[in-house]
């Protein structure tokens, strides 16, 4: 199976990504995510002016085979979500790194871009993951 | 599908029941209180007959098949608890009878304690929750009240490992506390060399851990007692998930293992109807020192030998109306007085050696990530055929119903792709076993040579493949004219 990558974001190993716009980060889940879950029924974001923590859950992706938490893959404090996403929740397959972005956050430390994986290290993780046969 | 809904078969004027002539004063009603229009449909008595005992005839049972329904033990609930259950003395009781002429039934729900406690290894026990989960928030309020009246009101953290069952992080949540992940190894057990790191790491924050165990890879947990020991060392609690506890009836007691508490579906454990075919039970079992935090009214014995109701001294109060769902409890009783110690312990040897003949029979033929292990009452196969790469779990789940078998749990553990869980209980012959071994071995090889016939199955189901996103996305929960829209 090939999936879709983004070159410009940094993947966590819960496979979620984050893109800098600017000072701005975009999160949302991968290609590989959105398969792994199917399609996708109904999103769950958090609000504006919420605080986003490294690893904890900022919202939940619920696909007609399982509800899925998406993890913040950095820390920092939500601008703005993506209320359209609520309504068209088929966009996260469609479209998982334009579309169907999660939120826009102000990070707080942007040093924990480095804990996360580029796209080639992110592409062997997918291709291992696969390998195993697990989630 | 052939049925019609009930307003497909309404005509205007047709009428079921025809009242006798008043023998009061007729009175009006408020006129606030009337409707102008009350769109009910208008059927004959037969009409109403027909029509539900058709839809019952179009469900799948387990009085009509079998049902490998993975983690929800739809064993065979024997028919001496339904006569049980009836018995006027316990059907005709008022909830708010006086204690004194209900001591009949106390006296069961005194027994039923008594007699969990034994089988688990616990100290006390509460028959108020009304089904599993219900019983997982009752114990986690327990660990939480119990914690907090020691002054360590800072621990708000449980760890839940990924082979646990879905209720135990929402538990979780819904207590206020946070879920943190230990990931399972590769044996399918609780990661130690992780949970070691997060209880050195949170320990001063752990409210405890929920372990599945069996868990829902239908594995039971090698290092059960290394894991109880890491969160008893951190400061934190353990709660035993018993929602697995078909498995090792009389063979291992959690209450022994270390499990401070832990609940117990009386509704599939030990036997009544469940799965849209009733109410549920959620007993729990309690350690000495967590005796006093149970919810009551719980039944005490006093020195005359009268029952009576008791609030325990710490309670975290009630947890449901009246006195939890007795008839569930009666069925309970029923089932372990009719097996005996000796009984229940077949009961889970039978269970397990049921899904390891049904393991060892496919895993030939469906990758099974841990069949190298014995597993217990249940096993995770998965949906994933070489050289048939366009089929998965689902389309051999709906070709099963060609069948009529119940598909097993789909998509469930999550840690496993393509999640077929199969849960056969100890009430299946092992005709029964084979036949439905034989039918997955001939889908396994369909899948290959006619992929067609599984992606557009069920073909004798009484309604074919339903578009689920549809489903999901766009509930249409009221159909009628009552629905005005």
């Amino acid at each position: 199976m090939s999936y879709k990558f983004d070159p410009q974001a940094k993947y966590a190993k819960s496979h979620e990504w984050v893109r800098m716009e600017g000072d701005v980060a975009v999160i949302g889940v991968s290609d590989y995510a959105q398969h792994l879950l199917s399609d996708v029924v109904y999103v769950e974001l958090p609000e504006v002016g919420d605080t986003l923590t490294q690893g904890e859950s900022l919202g939940t992706v619920e696909s007609v085979k399982a509800a899925e938490d998406a993890y913040a893959p950095i820390s920092g404090e939500v601008l703005e979500v993506n209320a359209a996403l609520e309504d068209n929740p088929e966009w996260v397959n469609e479209d998982p790194y334009g579309k169907a972005w999660l939120v826009k956050a102000a990070p707080s430390d942007l040093g924990q871009l480095a804990d996360l994986m580029d796209i080639a290290t992110y592409e062997k993780y997918v291709a291992e993951e696969e390998e195993k046969g697990g989630h | 599908m052939s049925e019609p809904l009930i307003y497909e078969i309404s005509r205007a004027g047709r009428r079921a029941v025809s009242l006798p002539a008043c023998d009061v004063p007729e009175a009006p009603f408020p006129a606030d209180a009337v409707r102008a229009d009350l769109p009910l449909p208008e059927v004959s008595e037969i009409d109403v007959v027909r029509h539900y005992t058709r839809l019952s005839q179009l469900n799948h049972s387990i009085d009509t098949g079998f049902y490998p329904l993975g983690s929800c033990t739809m064993k065979y609930n024997p028919k001496v608890n339904e006569v049980a259950a009836r018995l006027p003395g316990f059907a005709s009781l008022h909830p708010l009878q006086d204690a004194l002429s209900a001591q009949g039934a106390m006296a069961l729900i005194h027994s039923l304690q008594e007699l969990l406690a034994e089988i688990a290894g616990f100290s006390a026990v509460t028959l108020q929750p009304a089904a599993g989960a219900h019983g997982e928030l009752t114990g986690v309020l327990i660990m939480r009240k119990y914690l907090y009246d020691r002054g360590e009101t800072q621990r708000d953290i449980i760890l839940v490992p990924d082979s646990a069952h879905g209720t135990n992080p929402a538990t979780t949540s819904m207590s206020g506390l946070k879920v943190m992940v230990v990931p399972s190894d590769a044996r399918g057990n609780v990661n130690l060399e992780i949970l070691r790191s997060l209880t050195a790491k949170h320990g001063p924050h752990l409210i405890g851990l929920m372990l599945t165990n069996p868990n829902t890879l239908g594995l039971f947990d090698e290092n059960v007692e290394e894991v109880v020991r890491l969160v008893h060392e951190a400061g934190g609690l353990v709660y035993g998930d018993g929602a697995n506890f078909n498995a090792i009836l009389g063979i291992a007691k959690p209450g022994l293992l270390g499990f401070d508490v832990m609940h117990y579906n009386l509704h599939k454990t030990f036997s009544t109807p469940h799965g849209g075919g009733g109410p549920g039970s959620g007993a729990v079992g309690v350690a000495a020192f967590l005796a006093d935090y149970l919810p009551g009214p719980i039944v005490v014995r006093d020195e005359d030998d009268e029952y009576a109701w008791q609030m325990p001294a710490k309670s975290i109060g009630r947890v449901k109306a009246f006195w939890g769902n007795f008839a569930v409890l009666v069925r309970a009783y029923t089932y372990i007085r009719m097996h005996g110690a000796e009984g229940l312990r077949q009961v889970s040897e039978n269970a397990v050696l049921n899904a390891n003949y049904l393991q060892a029979r496919l895993r030939d033929v469906y990758p099974i990530p841990h069949s190298d292990r014995t597993c217990m009452h249940e096993f995770v196969a998965q949906g994933k055929l070489e050289g048939a790469p366009g089929i998965n779990t689902m389309d051999i789940a709906k070709r099963l119903m060609d069948f009529d078998f119940h598909p097993p749990t789909v998509y469930f553990p999550l840690i496993v792709a393509e999640a077929l869980m199969v849960e056969p209980t100890e009430t299946e012959s092992k005709e029964t076993l084979d036949a439905f071994a034989d039918t997955l071995i001939r889908i396994a090889e369909e899948a290959r040579t006619d992929p067609e016939l599984l992606k557009t199955a069920p073909h004798h189901a009484p309604v074919k493949r339903l578009d689920e996103v549809k489903a999901a996305k766009d509930m249409v929960l009221c159909y009628g004219p009552g629905c005005g829209g």
